[in-house]
């Protein structure tokens, strides 16, 4: 009842691990598929070199969400195959890689490389909020070069691509028909937004060490929602929409706005890492209830007139 | 909605414990159990998990040793400055339902959770025994506070200095061979610990480890303090964990990963 398909990868269940979430190892996202009941895990980003990121605090909580700027932190691709190959191995479900670059022509390096360990789904982070590229701004900004990097990406792996958006754009839909048209199999939408800020006021200071930080959590689901809504009425190929996605209602909500796939990450800290399995009944309650007996008959049902 | 935001406080007191270490009281109702920490922030410098070494109504404190950049900040900090932290956070240590005598285990100021579980445990009426280890006498910590407060304190110095020359793991085996001791809490060098789980299985005394690994969001969110192979981040499923669920940590006493998540032999 809950099976989907992400660019023929299938997936037991809709809910998907979003990446900079309980990825960092191998061992915690085999744990997040096998005993938290996700339907699919992506890895924390990499990249080529090692980076050790933002010192602390790199995140926070705040009555509506989280902030985080955590840099990117990973211990680049040699060192982090090892962790992407024990999850492919052991976790039973698809695994996402999350790759990035800081220049245009690493994304083809790094794709090629991480397609050794076989993950099932090569995701491409051109929208971190939190760290300057050679443009000095992410990106998933500009659908030009939103375009060439899915290019180069396509052009050195046979594992299928998501590339995934940021929503601090003024025409998200622009971008994702830019990115189906150079070769992506899917989108992951949407990244963190703002950047936000948090002063502490005894303190007198900005909490986070990066002083921004992207936004996360249910605070920003309104802006997933219609993301995705509107990526959907652009483009063909299936989205993995995250943003603030908490429990089965929400999670059937971005799959109403078109998305194939909901994205979990701040709602680990709300209801703890069985909340994939929770979302799961969730859901399943409300089909029940409303008589969906697929997620394709609910994928994009907002559309209709 | 579920929050744990900062709070900023003024140091009401300091208590030099050693030349390196540093106690910081503040007067506020943290609620903290024994073996859980706090995220320790000072603004303009970092911020870094620091356990939580004695917590009664209206107060509590925080034993900070100088190993790094953020610790030595912290130990210029007077009476009057502000520091911030979130929680408590993580697991905590849990005292044997049944009456009995408890031992405590630590190694240099791994002893600080353990001082604020041995108060507890004195207040419910147990009897404690309080063994630490350090490489001198300056080094040793609480031995006052513990005293005061009723407990059986046993040292060891690598020099002889004070209390038995040796290994503090030694006055554990030979106290679990005189006395009936219930449970055992240890907190310390990994390899401290590990010898600990060694004796109290032997003697089929039920023990509590403190395990930590770099922690940046302390709510088991962004996965760095995940442990392999159990997969379980630190943060929340720690640190306080039983001896069976330590030895079953392959990275424990053996590795460790970084701010990168470097894998560190």
């Amino acid at each position: 009842m809950l099976e989907t398909e992400l660019a023929g990868v299938k997936l037991q269940n809709p809910t998907v691990l979003a990446s900079g979430i309980l990825g960092v190892t191998g061992a915690s996202l085999v744990r997040v598929a096998t005993q938290n009941g996700a339907g699919a895990v992506t890895a924390k980003s990499v990249s080529l070199k090692e980076r050790k990121g933002h010192p602390t605090p790199v995140l926070i909580t705040y009555e509506h969400g989280m902030l985080n700027a955590v840099g990117l932190s990973n211990p680049g691709i040699d060192e982090f195959i090892p962790e992407i190959e024990y999850a492919v191995k052991n976790a039973g479900v698809p695994v996402i890689a999350s790759i990035f670059g800081s220049k245009v022509t690493e994304f083809g390096e790094i794709a090629k490389r991480i397609s050794a360990a076989n993950p099932g789904i090569i995701e491409v982070n051109i929208a971190c909020p939190n760290v300057d590229d050679e443009f000095g701004r992410p990106f998933s900004y500009d659908p030009g070069i939103a375009g060439v990097v899915t290019r180069i990406v396509k052009k050195n792996t046979k594992i299928p691509v998501f590339i995934k958006l940021s929503a601090n754009v003024t025409n998200i839909g622009e971008i994702a028909k830019s990115v189906q048209e150079s070769g992506a199999d899917g989108i992951t939408a949407i990244n963190t937004v703002g950047p936000g800020m948090a002063i502490n006021i005894e303190a007198r200071k900005p909490i986070l060490s990066n002083k921004s930080g992207g936004m996360s959590g249910p605070g920003i689901k309104p802006i997933a929602i219609k993301a995705v809504y509107d990526i959907y009425k652009s483009v063909k190929i299936p989205i993995i929409g995250t943003g603030g996605i908490s429990t089965g209602r929400d999670a059937i909500e971005i799959i109403m706005a078109g998305a194939s796939a909901a994205g979990i990450g701040s709602a680990v800290y709300y209801r703890g890492p069985g909340v994939f399995s929770k979302i799961c009944s969730e859901m399943q309650e409300f089909m029940d209830k409303e008589g969906f007996s697929s997620i394709k008959e609910m994928r994009g049902i907002a559309h209709e007139k | 909605m579920k929050n744990d935001e900062f709070t900023v406080l003024r140091i009401s007191e300091t208590v030099s414990e050693s030349p390196d270490v540093k106690s910081f009281i503040f007067d506020y109702d943290l609620n903290a159990k024994p073996g859980q920490f706090v995220m320790l922030w000072l603004p303009g410098v970092g911020e870094k998990p620091i356990s939580v070494s004695g917590c009664k109504e209206g107060k509590f404190q925080l034993t900070v040793c100088g190993v790094g950049p953020f610790s030595n900040a912290v130990l210029k900090l007077q009476k009057g400055d502000k520091l911030g932290f979130r929680g408590p956070f993580g697991t905590s240590y849990s005292l044997p339902k049944k009456n009995g005598a408890i031992a405590t285990l630590g190694g240099g100021y791994g002893s600080c959770p353990l001082a604020f579980l041995a108060e507890v445990a004195i207040a419910a009426g147990r009897t404690v025994y309080f063994i630490e280890g350090a490489r001198t006498k300056e080094r040793l910590l609480f031995g006052k506070r513990m005293s005061e407060a009723g407990v059986h304190v046993h040292f060891a110095t690598d020099d002889g200095s004070f209390g038995i020359k040796g290994y503090a793991t030694d006055i554990l085996s030979n106290l679990l061979k005189e006395e009936k001791i219930s449970k055992v809490f240890t907190c310390g060098p990994e390899i401290m610990m590990k010898k600990a789980i060694g004796i109290c299985e032997e003697k089929k005394v039920p023990v509590e480890v403190s395990m930590e690994r770099y922690m940046k969001c302390g709510i088991g969110v962004c996965g760095q303090c995940a442990v392999d192979d159990l997969g379980i981040c630190l943060c929340r499923e720690g640190p306080i964990l039983d001896g069976k669920t330590a030895m079953k940590i392959k990275e424990f006493c053996a590795y460790h990963r970084d701010a990168s998540g470097k894998i560190i032999k």
